[in-house]
Formats: structure tokens, C-alpha cells, sequence
């Protein structure tokens, strides 16, 4: 019997053990980007451009503006595509191609960021140079199968006899899916597509030769542009310690951004 | 079957966006591999060349191939034995009102952009390992694993812990879910003998849920393999073939983010797109195999 | 052997399938207009798979397949439109199912409105009558902008069939209506039931034998995916001339 209590008992100091282990570090992470991070947050570090290597002061605004261009454009191409290829999968059961499709998705969600950016690199950045376009382009090969996957799991949820209820009233297939079934659907594909637009927000790999930085703000979609993670990627590796400060502040304008949208989908949108 | 002009064109879209995903795939494949062609001259020599060295001309692959199997493969082994442990303790220990708090955080955590951890991991944890654990693992330098040193803490080890803390979330949430789906009455069948909770989690949970666990152990170590920013900021990048786990390294990602945009030269970028198609390959085979095994267990769930 | 003028739907040679399973074997029956048909039979018998072959919605799973002739007002309805089909053949589910993103007022006007009605006083005239036709009026005339999933489970049964009724079908088709609801709100349904037959032709799938018997005028026994008896109720309830239907109504077998 003590035997058998000894291993309980083991049982559960290496589960609340496990906890720690993990716990103390990840907490870490968050605790000194607020710490570290918070010294930097002056309204200059919004609103102006980075100052040359060595000096001190300016922003990360190109940064955030980047950001923004890159996550807006990846939507503006992955939501759409997403969309219809998950009512492909979902709303038309009679297509051959669905397993195949399928499948190839699934296997799309292993590609590592950074192969994406390669992929961008020799299809876009070898023919029209450096640009926001192909980060985004980058971003989309990321983007696509994660929302396709979530779209589709949230149009199944959609139970069989409302898309029946609708057809049964002589509405067309395509008005029934659109003003219906999405309707019904929408909060799930809304979280799916805003945790989506958190990741990929964060993501730094697949930009390092598409959008590959800018010092200035960009004029257009075709320039290169610089993004927060790119920037806290090049800011953490050089050498200046002004720059080491400049990582942090952004890196947590990004995690407070990322954290926030991941909090919103938990609470107002997951409906379970 | 007779369609209306909406819905013809309705379906056309959805088609042709779904088309698009097998089109981007072959692409992928054609893109990678055209683009490396001069690499592939040599066959096989290119995966087992055991020296990178640009400036003569040298593109062996296998310090990359090394580096990243070695820090995947450990860090998914911590990540296992943790994440299994936490994913016990949200299921069958922690009392209820704690478990939707706990497992939220953990997944809120998951979250954090990669960089993030990669810029904690050069100024907080990189010191940490070498001024507190690698002097630690020097007495055990009579094994090969702990043989070596580095003065700035980036190393293999760094890269190893650092890949630990972004698999395991991943690991636990899926055994998390895999262990909740263990059937009640099958707990308090074993229960009602007078079984220990260690006895009840060890001869019905996990043999229960172990597909499922494991198919998040595959997924979670896809993910250590391709993981690039955290990993290229901390393990030190040293295209060399170490042994020791204290010594730095160098993966897959990490030399392509590194070099790509100073690759000069045809065969240099050809090397780096050949890494590249090696890597997806690896992580596509592990991808899939991962989700297979979570598919079949939930259908069978 | 023509339809009878009195015909409304004419079911001629009927097989269906789910892949290799044949759920339905050689159906022929008559619809009368402005009457109240009872499909009845154990569950699994096919008699869902019937009417859902009528308004060809059986046909969307990807692995039916269907045979024979269904005429309504003597034309096929295979040569129709389905959408055109289901104008005219209206549904109503065994679950209520009012699309929940929705007010009760849109759940009655969708139908209109997504085939082009957007005349506001049209929209409200259809939305009252068809709520009126359906029993519902008074207990929502106050609160139409409320979500139709706020409703109890009858009165949201009754708010699909005024969704049904607000397109102006011909025929309109219960699929075990009552069986998800308690018997108050059952009873209020079967009393529709009868008065919606002055307008529209009914049928009704049910597994219950005193229902059909209640509200039916002809009933049509399924068993095992085939038609046994059709005829007019009284007579088939008090005379049935297959041994299977007696067994069936005197409860020794379902």
C-alpha cells in the first residue's frame, strides 16, 4: 500500500512539476518584455522613423506601418481564397477533387515560414525585386491552409437541415450559402481568420528576403517594406544597446497586439 | 446537374480557388527544385557533404541536417515528458476551476511571436545557460554530450530549451484533449476497485488517449523542425558537427535565413534553395504522418 | 394510367438509393390537392427518403441516386428547376430549425427576400399573414425583431412553418413534425395541420399511428422501403387488407 501511494504521489509532483518547468520561463518571456519594453514606449517610439545606427531616439513607425501593409494585404489575398476553397470543400459535396484537396491543405500546414519565404523569393523576388507584395505573397502561403481549415470546420458546423430549411424555400444553392450558412457561420470564420491575421502578424522568417525592411516609410506595395518582427529580429542581433531597447519596446507593441486579438476571439467570438 | 447562372459561377469561384491549392503545391515543388538544379548535380554528396564552406566552394548540407534532427529531436523529447506531464495535471489533478484558467494561458502563451522568444533567448536565457548551467553540465564532461563550451551561451543546449518552451504548449493542449476524451465510466470502473489516480491514469488514460498524444508528439516536432527565428538567434551558428550539446550549431532554417541575401553566386543560392527542399520534405513527411495519426484516433474517438 | 385531375403529385416507379442501400423499391402513389397524406411506417422504412425524394433534396448527398417519375401538376418534376421545385414544394423539419443568425421577422421574409421581394409593405404584409397562418401571430406580433432561436420549441416549429408558408408553396412537407416537441405543442401543430389543407396540399411523415389517424385523409404504410397499403385512412385503419399494416396498427410489430 505505501508503494502505491508513493507513485500517486509521484504521479503528481512530475505533473504540477511539468507546469513549473514550462511556466516559469513563458512567464519570464512576457514579465521582461514588459519590463524591458516598457522604457522604451514614448510617443516618439510611434511616430518617428529610426534614427541612423549609434545615435539615440527615433521610432519604429515604418515598422508598425509595415506591419500593417503586409497583414492587410495578406488578407486582402488569403481570406478570399480561403473562403471559397472551404465552401469548395464543405458546400459542395458531389466534387471529386475535395479529398485531394483536402489533403494537400493539411500537408500545406507543415510548410516551415521559412521555405515560404524562399518560395516567394525565386517565384516573385527574382522578377520584380523586393516588396511588400511578396512578403505578403510569403505570408498567404502561411495563411491559406490555417484558414481554410478553420473555415471549413466552421461551416460544418452548420447543421445539415438549415442549409435543407433554405433550399426548401426555393432559394439558389449560392444565396443559400451566402446569406445563410455564412451567416450562421460567421463568428467561428471570424475567430479563425483573426487568429490568423495574430500569427501571421508575428511572423518574421518568410519576410526576410520579400519584404526584406525599409528605414523609411513605403510609398507603395511594390517597394520593400519593414515589419515589427523584422525589425526586433535585426534590431536584437546588432550590436548597439539603443537598438537592444528599440527590440524590446517593439516586441511588446507586438505581443500586447497578438496577445490582445487571441483574447477577443477566446471570449467574444469562440462560441462552444 | 442543371445549375442557375449564380450558381454556376458560384461554383466556378470556389473551383478555381480550390484549384489554386493544388497548383501552388506543384509550384512549390517546381520552384524548389528548379531553382536548386546545380546542387543536385552531385546526387547524393550535396545531403552527406559534411563541410560548408561558401568562400571555396564547398555546400555539404549535412552540419544543417545534423543540427536541426539533433535539436528537434531533443527538445520534442523534453517537450514530451513535459507536456504529457501538464496535460495530466489539467485532466485529472488540477481542481476544476483551475484547468480552463491554466490551459487558456498556456494556449494564450503558444501565441507569442517566435522572435519574441529568440530576443529573450539572447539576452535572458543565453547568460542563464552560460553562467548557471553549462558549468553545471561540465562535471558530467566526460560524456560526449557535455564535452564542449561556448563563451557567449549560444549553443545547441540554448536552441534545445528554447525550441522546449515553444513545442510543449502545443504537446500539452493536444494530450490535454486526448486525455478528456477518455470515457468517465471507464476511470470510475477502475476507481471502484480501489485503483490509485497514478493507476487509473497509467492503465486506462494513457494506454487510451496514447494515439492521440502521440499524434500531437509528431506535430509538435514538425513544428521544432522548421522553427527558424528563435533557433538562428540562439544556437550560435557554427556549420560544424559537434557531438556536445554545449557547443554551438547550426539548423536548416537557420543558415537559409542567415545567408539567403548574401548568397553570391548560383550554386551558393542553389545550395540554400536544395536546404530549403530538404526541409520541406522533412516537414511535410512529419506534418503528415502527425496529422494521420490524430485524424485516424478521432475518427475511432 | 394518367393523373387524375384531382392529382397533385403523381409518384410513378420510385427507387432511390444511398450508395448500394436501396431505400426506397418501386413506390406508386397519388397525391390528392387540398388534402392531408400520411406517410406512416417504423423508422428506417424510407418514408423520409420519400418526401425528401418529392422536393428533390434527397439528391444533394453525394451518394443518392434516383429512379422513376415524380409529376406534380402532371409535369416531371425532374425536368424542372429544383429551385423551382422547392418554390412550390414547401418543407417543414422533424427538429424546429429557424436559420439562428435571424430575427423571427427575417426568418418568415428570408425566402422572399432572397428571391428579390423588397417592397417593405409587401415584406410586412407576407411576414403578419403567413405568422397568423401558422398560429403565431399573437405570440410575437410585439417582439418580431427578437432571434428566432429565442422562441420555445413550438412556437419555433410554427415559425418554420410560416417561413414554409411566406413563399406561397403549393404543397408543403412535414417531416415528423411534432415528434421533437412535448404534446401541448404537438396538438397545436395538428390543428394547424388540418387548417392549412383548406390552402395547401399536405403531407406528413410520422411514425405515430394516432396522429395519422388524427389528422390524416389518406395514409400511405412503409415498411422496409416499400409502399404496402395506400388508401383513405378511415378505410385503411378500420379495414386494412394487408396482414403487415394490421400488424403494424394494432402495435405487434414497429
Amino acid at each position: 500500500m505505501a508503494a502505491r501511494r508513493l507513485k500517486d504521489n509521484a504521479l503528481t509532483i512530475y505533473s504540477i512539476l511539468s507546469l513549473v518547468v514550462i511556466a516559469i520561463p513563458l512567464l519570464h518571456i512576457i514579465a521582461t518584455t514588459l519590463i524591458n519594453g516598457a522604457q522604451s514606449l514614448t510617443p516618439e517610439f510611434f511616430t518617428s522613423l529610426p534614427k541612423p545606427p549609434g545615435e539615440e531616439g527615433g521610432g519604429v513607425a515604418n515598422a508598425i506601418q509595415g506591419t500593417a501593409i503586409l497583414v492587410a494585404l495578406t488578407m486582402l489575398i488569403s481570406v478570399p481564397a480561403a473562403l471559397l476553397t472551404a465552401i469548395y470543400l464543405s458546400e459542395f459535396p458531389e466534387s471529386r477533387l475535395r479529398d485531394l484537396i483536402r489533403l494537400l491543405n493539411d500537408t500545406f500546414m507543415g510548410t516551415p515560414s521559412i521555405v515560404a519565404g524562399v518560395f516567394a523569393y525565386t517565384l516573385l523576388v527574382t522578377k520584380f525585386g523586393f516588396s511588400a507584395l511578396a512578403g505578403a505573397f510569403a505570408l498567404s502561403v502561411l495563411a491559406v491552409p490555417m484558414m481554410v481549415k478553420t473555415m471549413e470546420e466552421a461551416l460544418k458546423l452548420v447543421p445539415t437541415d438549415i442549409r435543407e430549411a433554405g433550399l426548401s424555400l426555393g432559394i439558389r444553392h449560392w444565396r443559400v450559402v451566402t446569406s445563410i450558412v455564412l451567416r450562421t457561420a460567421m463568428p467561428a470564420i471570424a475567430s479563425g481568420v483573426l487568429l490568423t491575421v495574430a500569427r501571421i502578424s508575428g511572423e518574421t522568417a518568410p519576410l526576410l528576403f520579400t519584404a526584406f525592411g525599409n528605414p523609411n516609410f513605403a510609398t507603395g506595395i511594390l517597394e520593400p517594406v519593414s515589419a515589427l518582427p523584422l525589425m526586433i529580429y535585426v534590431y536584437a542581433i546588432s550590436p548597439y544597446p539603443d537598438w537592444h531597447r528599440k527590440a524590446w519596446g517593439a516586441s511588446l507593441v507586438l505581443m500586447i497586439a497578438v496577445l490582445t486579438i487571441n483574447l477577443i476571439t477566446k471570449y467574444k467570438l469562440r462560441r462552444r | 446537374m442543371k445549375r442557375a447562372r449564380g450558381d454556376r459561377v458560384f461554383w466556378l469561384l470556389a473551383f478555381f480557388s480550390s484549384l489554386s491549392v493544388i497548383v501552388m503545391f506543384t509550384l512549390l515543388f517546381y520552384e524548389l527544385l528548379s531553382n536548386s538544379v546545380p546542387i543536385w548535380k552531385d546526387g547524393m554528396s550535396f545531403i552527406t557533404g559534411m563541410v560548408w564552406d561558401p568562400l571555396k566552394g564547398l555546400f555539404g548540407a549535412f552540419p544543417f541536417i545534423y543540427g536541426t534532427l539533433l535539436t528537434a529531436t531533443f527538445a520534442i523529447l523534453l517537450s514530451t515528458f513535459l507536456g504529457v506531464g501538464i496535460a495530466i495535471f489539467l485532466s485529472e489533478i488540477a481542481p476544476s476551476s483551475l484547468r480552463v484558467i491554466i490551459s487558456s494561458i498556456i494556449e494564450l502563451i503558444a501565441a507569442i511571436p517566435s522572435v519574441i522568444i529568440g530576443l529573450w533567448g539572447i539576452f535572458v536565457l543565453a547568460p542563464f545557460v552560460r553562467d548557471n548551467l553549462q558549468p553545471l553540465l561540465q562535471h558530467l564532461s566526460f560524456i560526449p554530450l557535455f564535452s564542449g563550451k561556448t563563451l557567449s551561451g549560444l549553443s545547441m543546449l540554448t536552441a534545445i530549451l528554447v525550441l522546449t518552451f515553444m513545442v510543449t504548449p502545443i504537446v500539452a493542449a493536444i494530450a490535454r484533449e486526448a486525455l478528456l476524451m477518455v470515457p468517465e465510466d471507464l476511470k470510475e470502473a477502475l476507481y471502484s476497485l480501489g485503483a490509485t489516480r497514478y493507476e487509473v491514469v497509467r492503465h486506462v488514460c494513457i494506454p487510451y488517449a496514447r494515439q492521440g498524444i502521440f499524434g500531437g508528439v509528431i506535430l509538435g516536432y514538425g513544428r521544432a523542425l522548421g522553427e527558424t527565428m528563435a533557433v538562428t538567434m540562439v544556437i550560435g551558428n557554427t556549420p560544424s558537427i559537434s557531438a556536445s550539446i554545449l557547443n554551438p550549431g547550426y539548423t536548416m532554417a537557420a543558415v537559409i535565413a542567415n545567408e539567403f541575401t548574401e548568397a553570391t553566386g548560383d550554386v551558393y543560392l542553389s545550395a540554400l534553395i536544395g536546404i530549403a527542399l530538404l526541409l520541406l520534405l522533412i516537414s511535410l513527411a512529419v506534418n503528415l504522418v502527425g496529422r494521420m495519426i490524430v485524424w485516424k484516433w478521432q475518427q475511432e474517438g | 394510367m394518367a393523373g387524375h385531375a384531382t392529382d397533385k403529385i403523381v409518384v410513378r416507379n420510385l427507387n432511390a438509393w444511398y450508395g448500394d442501400f436501396q431505400a426506397l423499391k418501386n413506390i406508386n402513389l397519388s397525391i390528392k390537392k387540398n388534402t392531408i397524406t400520411a406517410i406512416l411506417g417504423p423508422s428506417g422504412c424510407g418514408k423520409s427518403t420519400f418526401i425528401r425524394c418529392l422536393n428533390r433534396l434527397h439528391e444533394l448527398r453525394s451518394d443518392a441516386k434516383i429512379e422513376g417519375e415524380i409529376l406534380l401538376d402532371g409535369k416531371s418534376v425532374f425536368n424542372m428547376d429544383p429551385v423551382e421545385v422547392r418554390r412550390k414544394i414547401g418543407m417543414v423539419f422533424q427538429r424546429p430549425n429557424p436559420f439562428p443568425t435571424m430575427s423571427i421577422y427575417d426568418n418568415v421574409a428570408i425566402g422572399l427576400k432572397l428571391n428579390g421581394v423588397r417592397d417593405k409593405k409587401a415584406l410586412d404584409r407576407v411576414v403578419e399573414d403567413s405568422l397568423k397562418k401558422a398560429a403565431l401571430w399573437d405570440e410575437v406580433k410585439d417582439k418580431l425583431n427578437m432571434p428566432g432561436t429565442s422562441l420555445s420549441g413550438g412556437q419555433q416549429q410554427r415559425l418554420c412553418i410560416a417561413r414554409a408558408i411566406a413563399t406561397n408553396p403549393e404543397v408543403i412537407l412535414f417531416d415528423e413534425p411534432t415528434s421533437a416537441l412535448d404534446p401541448i405543442s404537438a396538438v397545436k401543430i395538428e390543428d394547424l395541420l388540418v387548417d392549412l389543407k383548406g390552402n395547401y396540399t399536405v403531407v406528413i411523415v410520422t411514425h405515430n399511428i394516432q396522429q395519422a389517424g388524427r389528422v390524416s385523409d389518406y395514409v400511405a404504410f412503409f415498411w422496409m422501403g416499400e409502399l404496402v397499403e395506400f388508401g383513405k385512412t378511415a378505410e385503411v385503419f378500420e379495414n386494412p387488407k394487408e396482414e403487415l399494416t394490421e400488424a403494424y396498427l394494432t402495435g405487434r410489430i414497429g
